[in-house]
C-alpha cells in the first residue's frame, strides 16, 4: 500500500513527463538591466527604498516577508534607513502578536516583517532566489553566467507581463501573463503604473515600479550581497597574489631539477 | 611490497630520542612528508591535495554551521535563513560549504578519471583504488544527506526519490526504506538522522583517506608513464623520484591556489549558480516540484537510474526471466549502483599489460569517449525523462557499461601498445633535459 503510494509517486515524478513544461512551456522573461548584476554590481539604495514603499503600500496586503528582520532595513548594503525611521516604519505599518502581552502590539525593529497567509499568497522573502529567469541553452544554464540567475527579472517580468485577458476555471479567476510558466496566473495584476508616489519624484510608470520592487525583493532574498561581493573581490585579489608567489617559488624550486633544456 | 628506498628519520637530540623511542610520531610524519614521489607527475596529479583541502574546508565550515543550525522540520529552513542573515559571516560560511561540496565532487571526478587514464588502479594499487571508491560512495552519501538539511523543496523531494530507491528492492525494500527514514515518509525523524550521519560520515571519510594514502605510500605513486620507480638502491630510486616536500607540496599548493581563485570567485559572485532555485522554498509534502533534479554531481548516475524504463527490452527480459521480481524500478536501481560497481571492479576488468593510457593508442579514444559519455549523462540527468532524451540516456548508459565490461577486457587482447620509456628518469629528461646536477657531473664536450 505504502509502496505503491510513496515510491510510485516518487518514481512517477522522477520518470514521468513534467506537468508545467507540458502545460505551456516557459514564460518569456525580459532581461531587465539591474544595478546589482555582475561581479561589481551593487544595490541602488534609492531604488531599494522605492521598492520598499511599493511592497509596503501594495504587496504587503497579501504577501509576507517572514524571514526578513525589520532592523535590517537600516543595515549597510540595504535600503539604509536611519534608525529612527526604521523604528517609525515598523510601528506604523505592522503589528505583531506578542505572547507575553497576549495581544497585538506595534512592530519593533527587532521583529520580523510579518508572515501573511491571508490570501494564500507565497512569502516573498526569498522569491528572487527561488525563481530562475534563465535556464538555457538546452537546460545547461550557461546563459546564467551572462545574465545572472534572473530571479529579479522573473519578478519584474511577471509584474509587467499581464495581457489583460482573464478566464474562470473551477471557480477561480486566472489572469493571462506572458512571463508565468503555463501562461495563466492566479494573482490579479497588482501594479498598473502610478500606483504610488515617490518622494524623490522618480517615475512611477509600471516598468519602473516593477523593477524597483523586484530590486527590493532581491535585497530581501540576498541582504548580504554587497558584503559577499566585496569578500569575493578581496579574496580573489589576495589569492591571486599568493598564487603568483607560489608560482615563482615553484619555478625556482624546480629549476635545478628540470635541467637546462627548458631554459 | 617494500617501499621505495629513501632516507629515514634519525632522532638527533635527546628530546627527539626520548619521544621517538616512546611514540615514533615524528618519524611517521617525516617519512610521510619526505616520501619519494615520481618526479614526472603532471598537473593531473594535483587533485589529491585539492580533495584533502576540500575535506578540511567542509569539516571546518560544517562544524561552525552546525552550531547555528536546527535539525527540526519546523525550524530547519528558518535556521538556514538565520545563518544567512544574522550569524556573523554566516552567509559566507554557508556558501563556502554548499559550493565546497561542488568543488569536492569536481575534484574527485577529475581524480577518478585521471586514475582511469593512467591505469592507477592496476596492480599493485587495487586496494588504493577500492578505498578510493569507498570514499567516493561515502562522499555521495554525505553530499546527499547534506542537501536534505536546508529542508527546501528539492531537499525534501530529493530525499523522497532517493530513499525510494531502497524501497524498490524486492520483498525487503519497504521495511528497509521505513527503517532508513524512521517512519513511513520523509519527516522529522529522517531529518534528524540525516543530520547526525552528515556530521559523522566526513570523519569516516577522513579515516578512509588516511588508509588511501597509506596504501599508495606503500606501493608508491603511479605516474604518467605507468613505469615503476626503480627500487634497487637509494641512489637509483633518487634518479626517478623527488621528496614530496618541498617539490610536490609547493607545486600542489600553487595548483590549489589557481583552483581556489576560481572557487572563491564562484562563492563571491555567483554562489547560487550550482544550486537549484526550488531549494529556496521551504519543504512542502503537499506540493511536488514540476521537475525533481539532484545536484549536478549526481546527474550522471541519476540519468543511468532513469534510463532503464519498462519499454527497454533488457528490462522486459530481466522482468520475464525473474518472474517480475526485477521490475523497471529495481532494474534502474541496480543499473545505478552497477555503474559504480563496474568502476570499482576496473582493476580486474582491464586486461592490458600496459598501465598508462599514454602508450595505448586504441584505449585512448575509447577513454575520451567515456569522458564525453559522462558529460552527456550529466546533461541528460537534468533533462525531463521524455524523448529524445530517454533514448540518448539509454545509449549513453549502455556505453558506460560497455566500456568497463566489454571494451576494457577486449582491448587488452587486441591492442598493440607502444613502448613506454625504460625509466621515469628517461621520461623526465626527455621533457626537461638532463638535470643540472647530472649535467655538471658529465661536462659537455
Amino acid at each position: 500500500m505504502f509502496k505503491t503510494l510513496a515510491i510510485g509517486a516518487a518514481f512517477a515524478l522522477a520518470l514521468g513527463p513534467t506537468a508545467s513544461l507540458a502545460a505551456g512551456g516557459e514564460g518569456h522573461i525580459e532581461d531587465f538591466a539591474f544595478s546589482f548584476e555582475g561581479p561589481f554590481g551593487t544595490y541602488d539604495q534609492n531604488q531599494l527604498q522605492r521598492g520598499l514603499q511599493i511592497y509596503t503600500q501594495i504587496c504587503s496586503s497579501c504577501h509576507g516577508l517572514q524571514y526578513v528582520p525589520l532592523r535590517t532595513l537600516g543595515d549597510p548594503g540595504g535600503p539604509g534607513l536611519p534608525e529612527d525611521q526604521v523604528r517609525a516604519y515598523a510601528a506604523e505599518n505592522f503589528s505583531v502578536f506578542d505572547p507575553e502581552l497576549d495581544d497585538d502590539r506595534p512592530a519593533k525593529p527587532t521583529d520580523h516583517f510579518p508572515a501573511n497567509t491571508a490570501a494564500g499568497a507565497p512569502d516573498l522573502s526569498l522569491m528572487a532566489k527561488a525563481r530562475a529567469g534563465f535556464h538555457g541553452p538546452y537546460g545547461l544554464g550557461i546563459n546564467q553566467l551572462v545574465h545572472g540567475m534572473g530571479g529579479a527579472e522573473y519578478i519584474a517580468s511577471i509584474l509587467t507581463g499581464y495581457t489583460g485577458e482573464e478566464k474562470e476555471e473551477a471557480g477561480a479567476v486566472f489572469y493571462e501573463n506572458t512571463a508565468f510558466p503555463g501562461g495563466w496566473i492566479a494573482m490579479a495584476p497588482p501594479l498598473w503604473g502610478e500606483d504610488v508616489d515617490f518622494a524623490d519624484g522618480h517615475s512611477n510608470e509600471l516598468h519602473h515600479e516593477a523593477q524597483d520592487v523586484a530590486a527590493f525583493l532581491m535585497w530581501t532574498a540576498e541582504p548580504k550581497m554587497m558584503a559577499r561581493k566585496q569578500a569575493g573581490f578581496v579574496g580573489v585579489l589576495m589569492l591571486t597574489v599568493l598564487t603568483v608567489l607560489l608560482y615563482l617559488t615553484n619555478k625556482r624550486l624546480w629549476a635545478p631539477v628540470k635541467g637546462r633544456k627548458s631554459v | 611490497m617494500s617501499g621505495i628506498p629513501h632516507d629515514h628519520y634519525e632522532p638527533k637530540t635527546r628530546g627527539e630520542k626520548w619521544v621517538e623511542s616512546r611514540l615514533p610520531i615524528i618519524g611517521l610524519m617525516y617519512n610521510t612528508l619526505m616520501i619519494p614521489t615520481p618526479r614526472n607527475l603532471n598537473w593531473w596529479w594535483i587533485f589529491g591535495i585539492v580533495l584533502a583541502f576540500c575535506l578540511v574546508l567542509q569539516i571546518v565550515t560544517g562544524i561552525v554551521l552546525a552550531m547555528h543550525y536546527t535539525p527540526h522540520v519546523d525550524m530547519a529552513f528558518a535556521s538556514i535563513e538565520h545563518i544567512m542573515r544574522n550569524v556573523n559571516g554566516g552567509h559566507m560560511l554557508r556558501y563556502l560549504h554548499a559550493n565546497g561540496a561542488s568543488l569536492f565532487f569536481f575534484a574527485v571526478y577529475i581524480h577518478i578519471f585521471r586514475g582511469l587514464f593512467y591505469g592507477s588502479y592496476k596492480s599493485p594499487r587495487e586496494i588504493t583504488w577500492i578505498i578510493g571508491m569507498l570514499i567516493f560512495l561515502a562522499m555521495m552519501a554525505t553530499g546527499f544527506m547534506g542537501y536534505v538539511l536546508p529542508w527546501g523543496q528539492m531537499s525534501f523531494w530529493g530525499a523522497t526519490v532517493i530513499t525510494g530507491l531502497f524501497g524498490a528492492i524486492p520483498f525487503i525494500g519497504e521495511p528497509i526504506q521505513t527503517w532508513l527514514l524512521g517512519g513511513p515518509a520523509v519527516d522529522n525523524a529522517t531529518l534528524n538522522r540525516f543530520f547526525s550521519l552528515h556530521y559523522l560520515l566526513p570523519f569516516i571519510i577522513a579515516a578512509l583517506v588516511v588508509v588511501h594514502i597509506w596504501a599508495f605510500h606503500t606501493t608508491g605513486n603511479n605516474n604518467p608513464t605507468g613505469v615503476e620507480v626503480r627500487r634497487g638502491s637509494k641512489a637509483e630510486a633518487e634518479k626517478d623520484t623527488l621528496p614530496f616536500w618541498p617539490y610536490f607540496v609547493i607545486k600542489d599548493l600553487f595548483a590549489l591556489g589557481v583552483i581556489m581563485i576560481g572557487f572563491w570567485a564562484i562563492v563571491g559572485f555567483m554562489p547560487n549558480f550550482l544550486g537549484h532555485p526550488d531549494n529556496y522554498m521551504e519543504a512542502n509534502p503537499l506540493v511536488t516540484p514540476a521537475h525533481i533534479v539532484p545536484e549536478w554531481y549526481f546527474l550522471p548516475f541519476y540519468a543511468i537510474l532513469r534510463a532503464f524504463t519498462s519499454e527497454v527490452w533488457v528490462v522486459q527480459f530481466a522482468s520475464f526471466v525473474t518472474g517480475g521480481i526485477i521490475d523497471a524500478k529495481f532494474f534502474g536501481v541496480l543499473a545505478m549502483f552497477g555503474a559504480i560497481i563496474v568502476l570499482a571492479l576496473v582493476p580486474w576488468l582491464d586486461t592490458s599489460s600496459v598501465r598508462s593510457g599514454r602508450y595505448r593508442p586504441m584505449f585512448r579514444w575509447w577513454f575520451y569517449l567515456l569522458i564525453i559519455d559522462f558529460m552527456v549523462l550529466m546533461w541528460l540527468g537534468a533533462m525531463p525523462a521524455e524523448e529524445p532524451y530517454a533514448s540518448y540516456a539509454l545509449i549513453a548508459s549502455a556505453y558506460w557499461f560497455a566500456y568497463f565490461l566489454i571494451i576494457l577486457p577486449i582491448l587488452g587482447v587486441l591492442e598493440k601498445p607502444t613502448q613506454p620509456p625504460a625509466t621515469i628518469e628517461d621520461d623526465f629528461d626527455a621533457h626537461y633535459g638532463e638535470s643540472a646536477a647530472a649535467a655538471d657531473a658529465a661536462p659537455a664536450e
